[in-house]
């Protein structure tokens, strides 16, 4: 298999060396962020456009911190910005002209409140978010911090998501407490499990946990644009927010100098795309079995030569 | 007047509500836009300020890459791979750089230093976090002289000039105490996405102290030694240069030590902006929730602090030697002809032998999944009686605390504190503390202000708790002390990520997670002045008390802890610093204060509404840190001794 993959490669740089005549070769910067499946992401695209003979620099940014770096050129691309968490930030930056959305991922983002399967023993009515509403279930969440109330876990604030205006848009004896990092409300998550304690928090995929614990979302009223934008749209005539989490693509996004020093590179990042289920594969093969990011990315471009190849052509 | 003051106060709280209920929330309308200002003029500055033939930007841009220079000429001797203006630079080597550092201590103070120096960094090597240890390394290596160089330079013309050594001393605070959250997208706007910017950041944090300390050094210069310089001509220059800097050495040094410190401080927070290195391992190592790793990576910043900390302060300590009087450059320089010989062979020996370059990785050692397996045998096995004192504290004391500090109106709070400053520094004082008190409510963030007092006051509180008694069993036991301070070093440089996490496990996200990290923070300076003070308590004092007949108990409370008074009270305002320094990091475990205020205005990258929240952070400090200074002042002139007080030595 390794040989396989080494023939790939030199291929790929033999018919790499020509297209890349007119092109930079400055390094291209690639934003590593907190979470696997973003790294995976990163380095998936970082080696392939290495196979096609680019110079790629890995840099540790901040999710939100980075776009100052996009905006001005430090940074080139950023591979996973989420349609739920990073739209509003992503569009102040695309206003400015500076950056460009390079398309979706093929990923799918999904957000939304989850609990472990054995808590609902304790609330019988769940998933249907209204079973949150009775307050022996919110009492069941809760912590001697928020009772009579349930306990949110929500995301760290950087993450948005709008936690608090749901409660109150719908009327949840609920109070949300915030996380910090995603360390943090993972930590949480385990410690809960490690004791079947109650918890109820903010869980995203493609990521680790839901595939290594046994759980459920919970349904809330499907979202959609106006119930964001319009009070007046959904359950709650008074309030927006009174939906579920929009579900929605995860978006590529770069410095807008990169199209013309690396066309080559750029196509590549735009012709990019992986399913969930392949990602979900590669974070629990991370995060789960304790291979490192590298080992799963060489494994998925041994596998998926021809996908990838596509992409440099 | 304490009484009809509190009388007042008390009125206002309890009935003040439905008469007067812009004295609980100053009304919006009222508030002037700050954020709005803030951000216009950074605006403004990042990119439309220009020069003439060139922008501000651009001038950023060209001290970034100035600054870019040594750091990759240091990053290539330690870890290889960069190249300087299109040159690779050799790397030396673990063994290189590890014989390096022993041999530094063993010309500063011998032996011993050598081994601890040495070990330190045979420590790294051994547990596999050389490479980034050196990223780390690199950085730290090129901030620490601009740090204390610029510090030094700022102390001096403040020294020098005393209306421009005033005119800054607010400045110095607000860089230390506004966290850098709040200026960190400007400044990754004008100097760059990755390690320079990671460094300018380090400086604004870590060179204050340096500066204060060069202030006070310099005017704790004898007047004989300045007489003398003027006696025999010197020149301005040759004053500052030939006289005075090298007279107040000792006492510099101790900035080298804070400057070095601080900057070992900043290194998660600047991994988050691309600086790479020990703080992105422990972020990744954490993340994974992997307690082992994160761990390892914490201790060896700590080595690598711990090193370089015995080492400036053996330097500090190195006498002058007697002029050698061997002739030829071997018999002078003996050591940097050593050291140079070291250094050429071991890079040849690296090239030669990998090995040396990188320290094998079968020789490796790890802790594994240990620690992991700690956390989580606690957890299953002790998480009841853990949550039941935890809710102990929580519902007794923190949550009552905070809800009483909340409905606390603003009004009232301004009145007692202007009160409060008129009585222990006069009017200006009392302009100060009742002008700040307005300006953080005219904000609108009362309530984050509040719960930031709430956090940080009760941490201060219970740091001092156990702070006070530990220095006063350990100030009279060397030994023990010795051990302490091995402890309170690495509280103060080890990553509060790498407990926080296990903490969140064992105590969940919140205040009291947040608060054992201020705790555990803060304690190193509640611990470190007592001891200071005690020590310099004057022996015959306490001999005159026995002779008296006093108890042990009557030595202590009556003689000991009153005459240490002022450096304990100075020990209390440096805890208060380094809580609200803590801020930064207790917003990543969910505390909804004036950090977490900062860091939402990060991700939505707004710079105003973020330097508004961080000045707010530095109000409060500066109210707190004059009225004490004032208090320390006092005591001072009632105990009869001179009023030189440490207060500037940060």
């Amino acid at each position: 298999m390794t040989s396989k993959r080494i023939s790939a490669i030199t291929v790929a740089l033999l018919a790499g060396t020509s297209a890349l005549a007119q092109e930079s070769a400055d390094p291209i910067k690639l934003t590593l962020h907190d979470w696997t499946g973003q790294l995976i992401t990163t380095q998936l695209m970082g080696e392939v456009l290495k196979a096609a003979g680019y110079n790629v620099e890995y840099v540790q940014a901040d999710y939100l911190a980075q776009f100052a770096g996009l905006e001005t050129g430090d940074l080139h691309v950023a591979m996973e910005i989420w349609e739920t968490t990073g739209r509003e930030a992503m569009d102040a930056a695309t206003a400015t002209g500076d950056v460009v959305n390079v398309g979706a991922t093929g990923m799918q983002a999904k957000e939304e409140w989850w609990y472990p399967i054995y808590m609902k023993e304790l609330c019988p009515g769940l998933p249907n978010w209204e079973a949150l509403k009775d307050p022996a279930c919110a009492e069941a969440f809760g912590t001697a911090e928020t009772l009579p109330k349930g306990r949110y876990l929500g995301g760290p604030v950087t993450w948005g998501g709008f936690d608090e205006e749901r409660v109150e848009a719908l009327d949840l004896p609920f109070e949300v407490i915030h996380a910090g990092t995603d360390a943090a409300l993972f930590a949480e998550l385990e410690s809960a499990i490690q004791r079947q304690a109650p918890i109820l928090l903010w869980v995203y995929a493609p990521h680790w946990a839901p595939a290594k614990y046994e759980g459920e979302w919970v349904e809330f009223p499907e979202y959609t644009a106006e119930c964001y934008t319009d009070p007046a749209s959904g359950l709650n005539p008074d309030l927006a927010y009174d939906c579920g989490k929009p579900f929605g693509d995860i978006w590529k996004v770069a410095w807008s100098g990169v199209q013309e020093k690396w066309p080559g590179a750029y196509s590549a990042i735009d012709a990019f795309t992986v399913s969930n289920e392949d990602m979900g594969a590669m974070i629990t093969e991370v995060d789960l079995n304790g291979k490192t990011v590298e080992q799963v990315v060489a494994d998925w471009m041994a596998a998926n030569e021809a996908t990838w190849q596509g992409w440099i052509q | 007047m304490w009484i009809a003051a509190t009388l007042v106060f008390a009125a206002l709280w309890l009935w003040g509500g439905e008469v007067l209920p812009w004295a609980f929330e100053v009304p919006r309308a009222w508030r002037p836009p700050f954020a709005a200002w803030i951000s216009g003029v950074l605006d403004w500055l990042t990119k439309e300020a220009h020069f003439g033939l060139f922008t501000f930007r651009d001038l950023t841009r060209f001290i970034s890459a100035v600054i870019d220079v040594p750091y990759q000429i240091a990053l290539g001797l330690l870890s290889g791979g960069a190249t300087v203006f299109g040159v690779p630079v050799p790397p030396v080597g673990w063994l290189g750089v590890t014989l390096l550092v022993a041999l530094l201590g063993f010309v500063l103070s011998g032996l011993p230093l050598a081994a601890l120096a040495g070990g330190a960094f045979f420590f790294i090597a051994i547990f596999g976090q050389w490479t980034s240890a050196m990223l780390t390394l690199a950085s730290i290596l090129v901030a620490v002289p601009l740090g204390v160089g610029g510090g030094l330079l700022l102390g001096i013309a403040g020294h020098r000039w005393t209306g421009f050594g005033r005119a800054i001393v607010p400045f110095l605070d607000l860089m230390q105490t506004i966290p850098i959250f709040a200026y960190l997208v400007p400044i990754l706007i004008l100097f760059g996405f990755g390690p320079t910017s990671a460094m300018i950041a380090t400086l604004i944090y870590a060179m204050p102290p340096m500066t204060r300390i060069t202030m006070l050094a310099l005017q704790r210069v004898p007047d004989e030694i300045v007489d003398l310089g003027r006696m025999i001509g010197c020149t301005p220059r040759q004053m500052t240069w030939r006289v005075m800097v090298p007279s107040a050495q000792e006492a510099l040094m101790v900035g080298v030590n804070q400057v070095i410190m601080l900057s070992l401080n900043m290194v998660i927070i600047a991994s988050m902006i691309g600086a790479g290195g020990l703080g992105f391992d422990v972020l990744s190592a954490l993340r994974r929730l992997d307690f082992g790793a994160g761990l390892e990576a914490g201790f060896a910043i700590v080595a690598l602090a711990i090193a370089l900390d015995r080492l400036s302060q053996a330097a500090a300590r190195r006498r002058p030697a007697a002029p050698v009087s061997n002739e030829g450059i071997v018999g002078r320089h003996p050591f940097l002809l050593s050291a140079l010989t070291v250094l050429i062979l071991a890079t040849l020996a690296g090239l030669a032998v990998p090995a040396v370059q990188t320290y094998p990785e079968t020789g490796r050692l790890s802790t594994g999944t240990f620690w992991s397996e700690v956390v989580e045998y606690i957890n299953i096995n002790y998480f009841d009686e853990i949550e039941a004192a935890k809710n102990a504290v929580l519902l007794n004391v923190l949550i009552p605390v905070k809800r009483f500090l909340i409905s606390l109106p603003w009004l009232g709070v301004a009145g007692l504190l202007t009160l409060a400053g008129w009585r222990l520094g006069g009017p200006r004082l009392a302009l100060l503390a009742g002008g700040l008190t307005v300006l953080v409510a005219s904000t609108g963030l009362w309530e984050e202000a509040m719960t930031t007092v709430y956090l940080c006051g009760i941490a201060v509180l219970i740091a001092m708790l156990i702070g006070l008694p530990i220095g006063i069993l350990v100030a009279e036991r060397d030994r023990l002390w010795a051990s302490v301070r091995v402890i309170i070093d690495t509280l103060q440089t080890l990553p509060a990520f790498v407990y926080l996490m296990p903490a969140v496990m064992l105590f969940r996200v919140g205040d009291f997670t947040a608060m054992i990290a201020i705790v555990a923070f803060a304690l190193a300076p509640a611990i470190r002045y007592t001891v200071l003070g005690l020590r310099g308590v004057d022996p015959a004092l306490i001999e005159a008390g026995k002779a008296m007949g006093c108890t042990p108990w009557q030595i202590v409370t009556r003689i000991r802890l009153r005459l240490a008074m002022p450096e304990i009270l100075l020990g209390l305002n440096q805890t208060i610093m380094f809580a609200l320094s803590m801020l930064v990091i207790t917003a990543l475990v969910g505390t909804r204060d004036l950090g977490q205020e900062v860091y939402i205005a990060l991700t939505k990258a707004d710079a105003g509404r973020g330097l508004v929240a961080g000045l707010c952070v530095a109000f409060i400090a500066i109210i707190a840190d004059r009225l004490i200074h004032a208090a320390a002042s006092r005591s001072r002139a009632q105990l009869g001794l001179s009023d030189g007080g440490g207060h500037d030595a940060a």
